[in-house]
């Protein structure tokens, strides 16, 4: 817990609760996780256990109630909303179940995006990922004339085109048949493996979690 | 002849006039149950002059001059004419000069034949000469129709006369001539109408022979036949719960010449009168339990029922006769519209003459 | 917030269609009151060669002779200051066909005709008068009037009495002016038979008639009307689109529960009818208060170009009620035919097939632009044949309407530009993003295009029009007084006493005679030949030496009106029926004569007297020392008694000619504004539409890194950029559109034509309140991107929508 040997990412006593009409639900209770630098992590949980809240709090796309999420030692809680784009954009790749590709961007001009926005792009490292991902066809398609499985593919280039220190996928494989799911998986941990950023990827199949470095577990909002 | 049709001719030449500037027609017999106050009134025993009694009587509320003829062409297709000026004082008290005066005409003109019927009215103010009426030399004009006395005029006989009208789709030029005096009606041409005070001074000539030119869609055909006049003014209106009548103008092929009529009113009590001039123009008073006159048959015109055709039986007269229309839809679509066509006869006698239906 | 858009659409559309019928409404029916006054426009008439009164004993004769006349005697009186036209009718002849002649009970045909008689007397004039029903009105001779009677029906300033009180109060003992002609058949005997060459008659159908003339008045509000219509239902079109979209899942739970397509839409039907209902009558009322509110400058638009008197007070009839509803429901199921048609072919399960937009787009798009160039070339064919006014709205219609199919092409490729040549990421996003964004906005771009254009083409038409009509009034009006004597011996008089007066340097006399010719009446004005005339008058076209040519008496000048309708030109000859025999006439110039329905031809005043010795001598102009015009004005006053109608001064009368110009375009700017403002609604409600289903496409770029600030100042931006391109596409559209209005439009309608001008800082301005439009209509929904909660944006990344 020392900010010597911190990962890329360390969560420290996360909690996060949401208000409905009638009661307040906990979703997370106290939340502790490390994930280290070039460490694939499969975060499992039964459906409704806040898997996918984590993640947004992690990726900065909500706030948390207490604890704290640390990004590369950068504490999100000391982070405005223009910090924390910055923060997503700079260190942080995401991948969401739904692709969410930009539809009027050609596949080159999404596979970019990120990497240009933040002023990270390297061309090599473009090719080599358009290379290992199998887009060299594909770069002037736009993704509605895509397969959900290269939808995906482009998804996991854009995320890490601009090299981020850790990757964040929630369910990617959710909406991709078995063969396409487990091409897709594997493609995505040769890159985080090449790439070395850290790996926190949220999924329901314990089949998928086995093939990452480290499961955990998410558990009545504690992780066992 | 009498009180009834004195009310409905008035009925027609005023509120026509009025409606006609109301754009609306009146409907009902309103304004006939007005009182005649500031009018001459109709008195027995009045001695009757002419020709001045062929001219207006102004300080009377309504007057009117009435020809209808049973005519033939030279192939023998009967046709009916008739020409009717209807004058009314829309207030008592003195006669007005042009513009101003009160005094309104109308008239109507029809022609029948079995397969059409044509009517055409048109209305005038006195005072300025498109319409009146002139006792010496006769003369009766609206536009351009008139009726006026030709060479050698006898107003005894009201005769020799010319009567024209025209309008656009018929037209006729008649000469009628009589050789009997006029008959006057009721009690020496005091024509009573009802049982209580109303009224009309009322003379009559049904012995005219008539020759002349009548033209249906510009087709001209040479015409003869009988006419019958009527002459009458008054100043009292219709009773209130007098709803319509039914009248009779015949012809007998033997030269006699019968009037009859049935006023119908609300309380369902018809009233019937007629008179029966001789050949030689002797008159015969008819009263109501002398008279039968039923409906046989009915027509449908304008959304009415109108019956047509009728039986007459006047066992006095061993008269007992079927009559039928020439012309079932003779229908007068006037502003003020009324059934009135040329009839025949047959039964104990025969002959032709003039129906008239009115408040149907 | 769907509800609402569709309401605003429903209530624009009804609104301002509903309140330009209520407008055309009124001055219909005020025409109809016109004709109406026994003998307006619409009744065959028999009138004295001379044009003056004769004799009752004609109108007797005629009768007599089977003709269905009806007489009229005519004047003016005065009372209290006021000059107003007395009509003398006999109400038993009147053709029925002649107009509403005066609803008398049947107790009031004696009192109408019978001393003292009736006046009747419209609404209006009664409470000009300040007087009440049954009151006796003095006229200023002195005379007792009859009492007065409301006369809803009738038009205002027009006093109507019974023939024979009429000719007392004129002192026109057994004269009448004019006959009625009715229609009733019969054998009628030849005219001159009955009358010699006295009366001559007036077929009905001369161009007096108000309407004919009016028509294209009438035309162009209906246009705006129209126009406004279906900007409105683009709003409709778009709201009911979103929220079919936002009802997709119930509709598709609905199905499958068994609810059978046909009672859906019958559902939706019903729900659309109730909503058109209830918004049908809210555009109905506000309809109602933006006729009231610009009745009248129509009416002074309509009296200033036309003559036509319209009441300032708004009657409507029950069908106008009735029709506006009819359109809003109509308008309503014809906006949302397209989802309902969704709805009934709404397969129960929902297909997980992607968007695919952009070969939709593509395929559309082509659609557009064939049928664009198709409409186009409709619109030249219609240039090219067409002769008549409704050809050159025609022209005008597929001009817009190819216009705004042309618009998504020509964005699309301005956008796909852009997106060429920009490098940065989110640079071409933005230029991407609005290509894609273009289906959903294209109606709502195409309302602004629209509205954007005719306002250009209006504003430039009107402009073109005032600089012309100005610099052509200083020359018309050249002289300094104008004076119209009561009669030939007052005229001779006020000469007379004029020419002992210093300041007047010259007295121009001119006459006017009216004339048939060639089926429409024309007038021939009278001038003398005058150095003011030459210098100031504008000729168009002209011989040489045409103001030397026109002193014989053997040559004209025509109005343009005239030469274009007749297709005459300079050397051509006419002949004009005049008193005195045929006159021939060499055209030696045309000339503009602006606002003038009739045709008219200038010849000499020497001459004119010559062919129409009868016409009245009373007008002059006179030139005077400008400081000496007020002087003089005071002393013709009182020295004979002039009024203000009679006696007026040049800059009064400018005055007057332009203050009628400008209310005449008051209305087509007031409607112009109407029009931008529900194009402006028509995109906001748009851009709100679309603000939902934009929030997928737009929540990636903020999980991205992509604040929520940046990404609103984007989508601000986004539209401020599409509605520049739109502005800027709708000005040479809207100089075409002025082009058409100038060159086609007015040339058929009013028969001049204006030069075509354009005027660069009023289109700067017009693209100015373009584009604030849309800043107003991009903001809300730019505010509420900004200020969106994260959870909103989240929600998208659920794995469980």
């Amino acid at each position: 817990m020392s900010g010597l040997d911190s990962g890329v990412l360390d969560i420290t006593g996360l909690t996060k609760s949401y208000r409905s009409a009638s009661e307040t639900v906990a979703v997370l209770r106290g939340v502790n996780l490390r994930v280290g630098a070039g460490e694939s992590v499969a975060l499992t949980g039964e459906s409704g256990s806040g898997k996918s809240t984590l993640l947004h709090l992690i990726a900065g796309l909500d706030a948390a109630d207490g604890g704290e999420i640390r990004v590369d030692g950068t504490a999100l809680s000391g982070l405005n909303d223009a910090g924390r784009a910055a923060l997503r954009r700079n260190r942080l790749g995401l991948v969401f179940q739904q692709f969410n590709l930009i539809p009027s961007l050609s596949v080159e001009d999404n596979l970019k995006f990120q990497s240009r926005l933040a002023a990270r792009h390297d061309a090599a490292w473009h090719t080599e990922l358009t290379e290992r991902l199998g887009l060299g066809d594909l770069l002037r398609r736009y993704p509605e004339q895509l397969s959900g499985g290269q939808q995906q593919r482009v998804a996991i280039g854009r995320a890490l085109a601009p090299k981020p220190l850790l990757l964040l996928a929630d369910e990617p494989t959710g909406n991709l048949d078995e063969d396409t799911a487990d091409e897709v998986l594997r493609l995505a941990r040769d890159l985080v493996a090449r790439s070395g950023c850290g790996f926190l990827m949220v999924t329901h199949s314990a089949r998928l979690a086995a093939t990452l470095d480290r499961q955990v577990t998410l558990h009545a909002g504690l992780i066992a | 002849m009498s009180a009834e049709r004195i009310t409905r001719r008035a009925f027609a030449a005023g509120g026509a006039l009025l409606a006609l500037a109301a754009k609306a027609r009146a409907q009902g017999f309103a304004g006939l149950e007005q009182k005649a106050d500031g009018f001459a009134r109709v008195t027995p025993g009045r001695t009757f002059s002419f020709p001045a009694d062929h001219g207006p009587h102004p300080e009377f509320r309504i007057e009117w001059w009435y020809v209808t003829a049973n005519l033939r062409d030279a192939a023998g297709t009967a046709h009916g004419a008739q020409w009717t000026l209807f004058r009314q004082a829309l207030q008592p008290g003195t006669n007005l000069e042009g513009w101003a005066t009160q005094q309104v005409w109308m008239a109507h003109a029809a022609v029948t034949r079995a397969d059409t019927h044509r009517t055409a009215e048109t209305f005038a103010r006195g005072g300025v000469g498109q319409a009146g009426v002139e006792a010496a030399p006769f003369r009766a004009w609206i536009d351009a129709w008139q009726m006026r006395a030709r060479d050698g005029f006898d107003a005894g006989k009201v005769t020799p006369l010319e009567l024209t009208a025209s309008a656009a789709d018929f037209s006729y030029a008649l000469r009628l001539t009589a050789d009997r005096p006029l008959v006057l009606q009721g009690d020496g041409g005091f024509s009573k109408k009802s049982e209580r005070e109303q009224a009309s001074y009322y003379y009559s000539q049904p012995f005219f022979k008539v020759v002349g030119d009548l033209a249906i869609d510009d087709k001209l055909a040479a015409v003869s036949g009988l006419a019958w006049m009527d002459r009458e003014w008054s100043s009292q209106p219709l009773a209130a719960d007098q709803s319509g009548w039914d009248w009779f103008a015949l012809h007998f092929d033997g030269g006699e010449k019968l009037m009859l009529y049935r006023m119908r009113q609300a309380d369902g009590a018809h009233y019937a009168s007629g008179n029966f001039i001789a050949p030689d123009g002797k008159a015969m008073l008819l009263a109501t339990d002398e008279i039968a006159m039923t409906p046989k048959g009915t027509t449908e015109i304008a959304g009415r029922k109108i019956p047509t055709a009728w039986h007459v039986a006047i066992p006095r007269l061993k008269l007992s006769i079927d009559c039928a229309p020439l012309n079932a839809k003779s229908w007068m679509g006037t502003s003020f519209a009324y059934w009135e066509g040329p009839i025949s006869f047959a039964g104990s006698h025969r002959g032709a003459g003039y129906l008239e239906l009115t408040g149907y | 917030m769907q509800l609402a858009t569709l309401l605003i659409g429903l209530i624009s559309a009804t609104a301002l269609w509903s309140g330009v019928q209520a407008l055309n409404q009124q001055a219909r029916h005020s025409y109809d009151r016109a004709a109406a006054i026994f003998g307006g426009a619409r009744t065959a008439m028999l009138v004295a060669k001379d044009g003056g009164a004769f004799p009752q004993e004609l109108f007797v004769d005629l009768r007599r002779a089977g003709w269905p006349v009806s007489p009229v005697v005519e004047g003016r009186i005065q009372i209290g200051g006021r000059s107003l036209r007395l009509l003398g009718i006999e109400p038993v002849t009147m053709p029925g066909e002649a107009g509403n002649a005066p609803a008398l009970a049947r107790v009031e045909l004696q009192a109408f005709i019978a001393p003292p008689g009736r006046m009747l007397v419209a609404p209006e004039t009664l409470s000009q008068l300040k007087l009440a029903e049954g009151a006796r009105p003095q006229a200023n001779n002195g005379m007792q009037l009859p009492p007065l009677r409301l006369q809803q029906s009738l038009v205002p300033d027009v006093l109507v009495v019974d023939i024979g009180i009429a000719q007392e109060i004129l002192n026109m003992p057994g004269q009448v002016s004019r006959l009625l002609v009715g229609k009733a058949g019969g054998k009628r005997a030849a005219l001159a038979s009955v009358a010699g060459d006295r009366l001559q008659p007036i077929e009905p159908d001369a161009a007096s008639d108000l309407e004919r003339l009016t028509d294209s008045f009438h035309l162009n509000l209906t246009a705006f009307g129209l126009l406004s219509f279906f900007v409105g239902l683009f709003i409709v079109n778009s709201a009911v689109g979103l929220a079919f979209e936002q009802r997709l899942p119930m509709l598709r739970t609905l199905r499958s529960c068994g609810v059978s397509a046909r009672m859906l839409n019958g559902v939706l039907v019903i729900e659309q009818v109730m909503f058109a209902l209830i918004a049908g009558l809210a555009g109905l009322a506000c309809g109602y208060f933006i006729a009231a509110a610009l009745l009248p400058d129509v009416a002074a638009s309509l009296r200033g170009l036309y003559g036509a008197a319209i009441p300032g007070q708004l009657t409507l009839k029950p069908q106008w009620w009735l029709a506006g509803i009819a359109i809003a429901v109509l308008g309503a199921l014809a906006a949302s035919a397209v989802s309902l048609v969704k709805a009934v072919r709404l397969p129960v399960l929902a297909s997980a097939q992607p968007q695919a937009w952009r070969q939709a787009q593509q395929r559309w798009l082509k659609w557009q632009g064939a049928s664009s160039v198709l409409i186009f070339a409709v619109a030249a064919g219609l240039l090219w044949l067409g002769d008549s006014l409704l050809a050159g709205f025609a022209v005008l219609a597929a001009l817009m309407i190819g216009a705004a199919l042309a618009l998504p092409p020509i964005l699309e490729r301005v956008l796909a530009l852009g997106e060429g040549i920009s490098d940065k990421p989110l640079a071409r996003w933005f230029w991407a993003d609005s290509r894609q964004q273009l289906s959903g906005l294209s109606l709502a771009l195409m309302a602004l295009l629209l509205a954007l254009a005719v306002n250009v083409g209006v504003a430039t038409m009107v402009e073109s029009f005032s600089r012309t009509f100005l610099v052509w009034l200083d020359g018309r009006l050249a002289s300094d007084v104008y004076v119209f004597a009561k009669d030939d011996r007052q005229s001779n008089d006020i000469r007379t006493w004029l020419r002992s007066r210093s300041e007047v340097q010259a007295i121009l006399p001119t006459g006017r005679a009216d004339v048939q010719f060639a089926g429409d009446p024309v007038e021939v004005f009278g001038i003398v030949d005058h150095a003011t005339y030459r210098e100031h008058w504008p000729l168009l076209e002209a011989v040489p030496n045409a103001w030397v040519r026109l002193r014989p008496g053997d040559a004209a000048f025509i109005s343009e009106q005239l030469a274009r309708r007749l297709k005459l030109s300079i050397g051509d000859r006419i002949d004009i029926p005049a008193t005195n025999g045929t006159w021939r006439l060499e055209i030696a110039g045309i000339y503009a004569d602006y606002g003038n329905p009739k045709g008219q031809i200038t010849v000499n005043y020497a001459a004119l007297t010559r062919y129409f010795p009868a016409i009245p001598q009373t007008r002059f102009g006179l030139r005077v020392e400008p400081a000496q015009v007020p002087e003089l004005i005071a002393a013709i006053r009182e020295k004979f008694m002039l009024d203000d109608r009679s006696l007026a001064d040049q800059a009064t009368v400018k005055a007057e000619s332009r203050r009628i110009f400008n209310r005449t375009f008051a209305v087509t700017a007031a409607l112009n504004a109407f029009t931008l403002g529900v194009a402006g609604v028509a995109l906001l409600t748009s851009l709100l539409t679309l603000a939902n289903s934009r929030l997928p496409q737009l929540a990636p770029l903020w999980a991205i890194g992509v604040t929520r600030q940046r990404l609103a100042a984007v989508e601000l931006l986004k539209t401020m950029a599409v509605a520049l391109i739109t502005a800027l596409l709708a000005l040479p559209l809207g100089l075409m559109v002025a082009w058409c209005l100038l060159a086609v439009v007015n040339v058929k309608a009013f028969g001049w034509r204006l030069p075509f001008q354009v005027f660069p800082l009023q289109l700067v301005q017009l693209v100015g309140v373009a584009m604030l439009a849309a800043l107003f209509a991009a903001l809300l929904p730019v505010l509420r991107l900004a200020r969106m909660q994260p959870a909103g944006l989240i929600r998208i990344f659920a794995n469980e929508r």
